[in-house]
């Protein structure tokens, strides 16, 4: 696109409003409103009953697994929890709604007022939700050349649709905020959010208006944002346009927008004007959802710990750079393992154990393709090769050696310290008796350094004391004894 | 052995008793529905061969001395909106031509649990959409006592079969009065219970919130015990209601001493004379066996029939969405879609149902919610609390059924003139309340009348214990429809 300003041009003069509705699907066993199973790739109608198919005199149960994991996400989010919720009908005409309307939520849905901490940078940016409310899915269409298939194995499958204010200020954040809720919905396990199986979609609604201007600008409705590598194109794509049909003199109209991630564009879809009157009203094939006390308790009982209070708990407490911080907390499995670690270490050995799992672990976890939830070393394990290091009894050198000895066999870490005399050597007599030799059988080095300031020979010594040690060598105490050797 | 007019308990009893086989009994039957219903027209479809296999095995049952359903054997036929396996359930609607189901409504199993034989389906107005069944897309079905007027409506085909004797009793369905006016045109008992004591699973739904099915039966021990094999909780219904069932044959003590029967005057300004003379004379019958007078106001009563034709059609355009020619029923084909729905919907349904879409489509449209559909919930929480009230002062509100006997085909020549027909038995299902119409005589042409009693919630006893006196004192007796070989 040629243009006389970038985005990042344009963006000085206007701010861009973005809100997101993001539909993840709960993971139950079973549909929301009959007992038919929901499967992944499953052949076509395969997963139906009559209630899925619209048949007539069917009637939706609502299936109460659905109701925990929402709550959970209203819990996790600091919702308020409506005690009564209620389901509406939305009514439209599509091939893949077997009912001619979706049971979904409208003016009473089970969430309000919720937040989610989305980290950004090394902070975190509280982004507010104006509602979680349930809905079933509707099927899928696919157009094979003249005709039209329907499958209805998606349709009747739980979905929780989450509606942010609109205050997200830049794509960036947006991205962000998908990256945060599809990482929460995964740790409190509620759903698998795999973008690719549809299982988390996104549409954005997207507006400009100058900055300073109170007033928000016309938005649209961009679909079809199932990756997280499109959201931030998408968006700013969006933004962009816009900007310049404002500046060119247009106006934006109200309308929704169909992202192609192939040509990097969006088109179309269809304006408000043609937009359907979805004629809501209240279920009454279904009582209203009531959240009572001795749910709520269950629910509160069985929340973890959230992933932004222990990125916060992280650095407060542990002293983890916030980088290793947010690392830690993309993945609920790998924050539990590191929990557990710095749990079994009995000093606060918070900062070192985060290196050792950052870097040793998912370094040997990476290398065989080994998910945390299988790394064949325990987190008390990987604490009482720490100890060793932190306590001296061998060095960090050493440790590698250790960690990846015993991550290959099991053996405890301190047993291979002294089955192999891995121990570090700090006893100065010791090491100068070493230090004495390696000096000594080196003249033309030593005087190099000494007379000659070539200082990069130190290390050469260093490595010559190391290697008459295996590496056992105290390298503090070492390197004070060598400088005391060489005279400088 | 004239068996056609046969009670439902003397049926069973014969059998069980192997005085008659229930295959002689089908047998006759269909005889006599080949005789006679090309006159009346109660019937959509007669499933001979399903009839006989039942029958068949209710006698080996009988004959390996298996124990026996309380309604082993018993003939019945079924309002063609309750959803038949393998039999064409049409709702006597073109858009479901052909369409085959594969399940069995909920009441159709129990029914067939109990021993009961379904021996077809029976006509109605599309939908349940009418007070005369002339709205069926299929035939008109005529009233035995007078062949050129209608049988009521919308259960027309359950009332005619049930006076006519083309079956031992039917099952109707009451949205508005659907069972107990046709009941009054034709002579015979019809029963709605409360709203959720038995299941929709499998009724093709009208109206969500007032629907509920019912038998229509020539005694009202007759009704009591096909209320017995239908009534109870049942999990694939979420209106159901989840209370224990009394034994209704017990209910029928014929004592009606102390009782406290109310007198709305809102239900006694319009009808017609003879109407008037046969409840005074109801009302004698009861006063001289004990019971206890109560002059009652339900001042909300003439807010019913708006209330009720804003709820009613609204559900109904949200319930009637899924007839799309996409899944089951008819299809025409067209080009495009939009074009395939409009042809489809403008060939399958008759003029009251688009009608009544349109109105319903109406009131749910944004902004008009709040003035119709959510205006109209609210008068019927004042309607229900003029019966709360109304029940501290009686234990059960008798009224006319409908203002006048059966009327002449085409009588009602505007849809107002034919809502008006339902005057009195709206409020019962806008309040979710049990009723019942019992014969209490004939016009001087010969016509029944009936006469309707209301009780409070799941208080299906006391309708049969007041109807059953009522049965006895002012009942039809014998009195069979002349000129169909009836008279016995």
């Amino acid at each position: 696109m040629t243009s006389p300003r970038d985005l990042a041009g344009l963006l000085e003069e206007w701010e861009p409003v973005i809100g997101l509705e993001v539909h993840v699907q709960l993971a139950t066993a079973s549909k929301i409103f009959s007992p038919s199973a929901i499967a992944f790739g499953a052949e076509p109608n395969s997963l139906t009953d009559p209630l899925v198919m619209g048949m007539p005199g069917t009637l939706p149960v609502f299936n109460r697994a659905v109701l925990a994991l929402a709550l959970k996400l209203g819990v996790a989010t600091s919702s308020q929890i409506r005690a009564r919720s209620r389901f509406a009908r939305k009514h439209y005409f599509y091939p893949d709604l077997p009912k001619g309307y979706q049971i979904s939520q409208f003016d009473e849905p089970l969430c309000e007022n919720g937040h989610l901490d989305v980290i950004i940078g090394g902070d975190l940016k509280r982004i507010k939700l104006s509602r979680i409310h349930l809905e079933e899915d509707a099927g899928k269409t696919t157009h094979v050349g003249a005709s039209s298939h329907v499958d209805l194995n998606r349709a009747g499958v739980p979905l929780v649709e989450v509606v942010t204010a609109p205050e997200i200020g830049s794509s960036a954040e947006a991205g962000e905020f998908l990256r945060s809720l599809h990482r929460l919905v995964r740790w409190l396990d509620i759903s698998e959010a795999d973008m690719e199986k549809g299982q988390l979609r996104c549409d954005a609604n997207v507006s400009v208006r100058l900055r300073g201007e109170d007033r928000l600008g016309t938005r649209t409705e961009l679909k079809n944002i199932n990756s997280f590598r499109f959201v931030e194109n998408a968006i700013d794509s969006e933004i962009a346009r816009q900007i310049r049909l404002i500046e060119a003199g247009g106006r934006v109209t109200r309308e929704t927008r169909l992202w192609d991630a192939e040509r990097g564009q969006s088109q179309p879809m269809r304006s408000k004007e043609e937009a359907n009157d979805y004629r809501y009203f209240p279920d009454p094939d279904l009582p209203p959802l009531v959240v009572d006390g001795p749910i709520m308790g269950e629910i509160l009982k069985h929340l973890p710990e959230l992933p932004s209070a222990r990125f916060d708990r992280y650095q407060r407490i542990h002293g983890v750079s916030s980088d290793d911080a947010r690392t830690l907390v993309g993945d609920r499995a790998l924050a539990d393992y590191y929990d557990a670690a710095v749990a079994a270490h009995p000093g606060e050995g918070g900062r070192m154990i985060a290196n050792w799992v950052l870097t040793e672990l998912l370094g040997a976890l990476n290398a065989s393709d080994t998910p945390i939830a299988k790394a064949p070393m325990r987190p008390h394990t990987l604490a009482a090769l720490v100890v060793l290091v932190e306590n001296g009894t061998i060095s960090g050198k050493i440790g590698k050696e250790v960690f990846e000895e015993s991550y290959r066999t099991g053996e405890a870490p301190a047993a291979i310290v002294e089955r192999r005399g891995l121990q570090q050597i700090s006893d100065p007599a010791a090491l100068w008796e070493v230090i004495d030799r390696v000096v000594g059988a080196n003249p033309k080095q030593a005087e190099a350094y000494t007379v000659g300031g070539k200082d990069g020979l130190f290390g050469f010594f260093v490595g010559g004391v190391m290697k008459e040690t295996k590496g056992r060598a105290n390298p503090v105490i070492t390197s004070d004894l060598l400088h005391k050797r060489l005279g400088r | 052995m004239t068996t056609q007019f046969w009670s439902v308990a003397d049926t069973a009893r014969r059998i069980a008793a192997g005085e008659i086989t229930a295959a002689q009994i089908v047998d006759a039957m269909i005889a006599r529905i080949r005789a006679v219903d090309d006159v009346i027209g109660a019937y959509l479809a007669v499933d001979e061969d399903g009839a006989r296999a039942a029958a068949e095995e209710v006698d080996r049952q009988r004959a390996a001395n298996a124990p026996l359903g309380p309604l082993a054997g018993v003939p019945i036929a079924l309002k063609d909106v309750l959803v038949t396996r393998g039999l064409a359930t049409t709702a006597a609607s073109r858009i479901l031509e052909g369409w085959i189901p594969p399940y069995d409504a909920h009441v159709v199993e129990r029914l067939r649990a109990a021993g009961a034989i379904v021996l077809g389906k029976v006509n109605c107005d599309e939908f349940a959409m009418g007070s005369s069944t002339e709205n069926s897309a299929y035939q008109p079905t005529r009233n035995p006592w007078d062949l050129s007027r209608v049988p009521g409506g919308s259960s027309g085909g359950s009332s005619a079969a049930v006076a006519a004797g083309l079956c031992a009793a039917s099952l109707g369905t009451d949205t508005g009065g659907s069972i107990r006016q046709p009941a009054a045109f034709c002579g015979v008992v019809g029963l709605k219970p409360t709203y959720g004591r038995v299941s929709r699973w499998g009724v093709v739904a009208f109206a969500s919130s007032l629907d509920q099915v019912g038998p229509l039966t020539r005694s009202v021990a007759d009704a009591a015990l096909m209320l017995q094999a239908i009534a109870g909780f049942d999990p694939r219904d979420s209106t159901s209601l989840d209370a224990a069932v009394p034994s209704y044959a017990d209910a029928m003590t014929g004592d009606v001493r102390g009782l406290r029967v109310g007198l709305p005057q809102e239900y006694f300004e319009a009808m017609d004379d003879e109407i008037r003379a046969a409840l005074r004379r109801t009302v004698a019958a009861l006063v001289e066996r004990g019971a206890e007078l109560v002059d009652l106001s339900l001042p909300h009563t003439a807010h019913a029939l708006p209330a009720y034709y804003l709820v009613a059609p609204a559900e109904a355009s949200s319930n009637l969405a899924r007839f799309d020619g996409v899944r089951y029923g008819l299809r025409v084909e067209a080009p495009d879609l939009l074009d395939m729905y409009a042809r489809t919907r403008g060939a399958g349904f008759g003029p009251e149902v688009k009608r009544r879409i349109m109105i319903g489509s109406y009131a749910l449209r944004s902004g008009y919610y709040d003035a119709y559909y959510k205006k109209a919930q609210q008068v019927r929480t004042l309607i229900k609390r003029d019966f709360d009230h109304a029940f501290q002062y009686c234990d059960v509100v008798l009224t006319p059924t409908t203002p006048t006997p059966a009327f002449a085909f085409g009588a009602k020549s505007t849809p107002m003139d034919m809502y008006l027909a339902d005057v009195f038995t709206l409020s019962c299902n806008l309040a979710g309340l049990p009723g019942i119409s019992v014969p209490c005589g004939l016009t001087g042409e010969g016509l029944p009348i009936g006469v309707q009693l209301l009780a409070r919630p799941l208080d299906e006893v006391t309708l049969l214990r007041v109807g059953g006196v009522i049965e006895a004192a002012v009942g039809l007796g014998d009195r069979r429809p002349p000129g169909i070989g009836g008279a016995a």
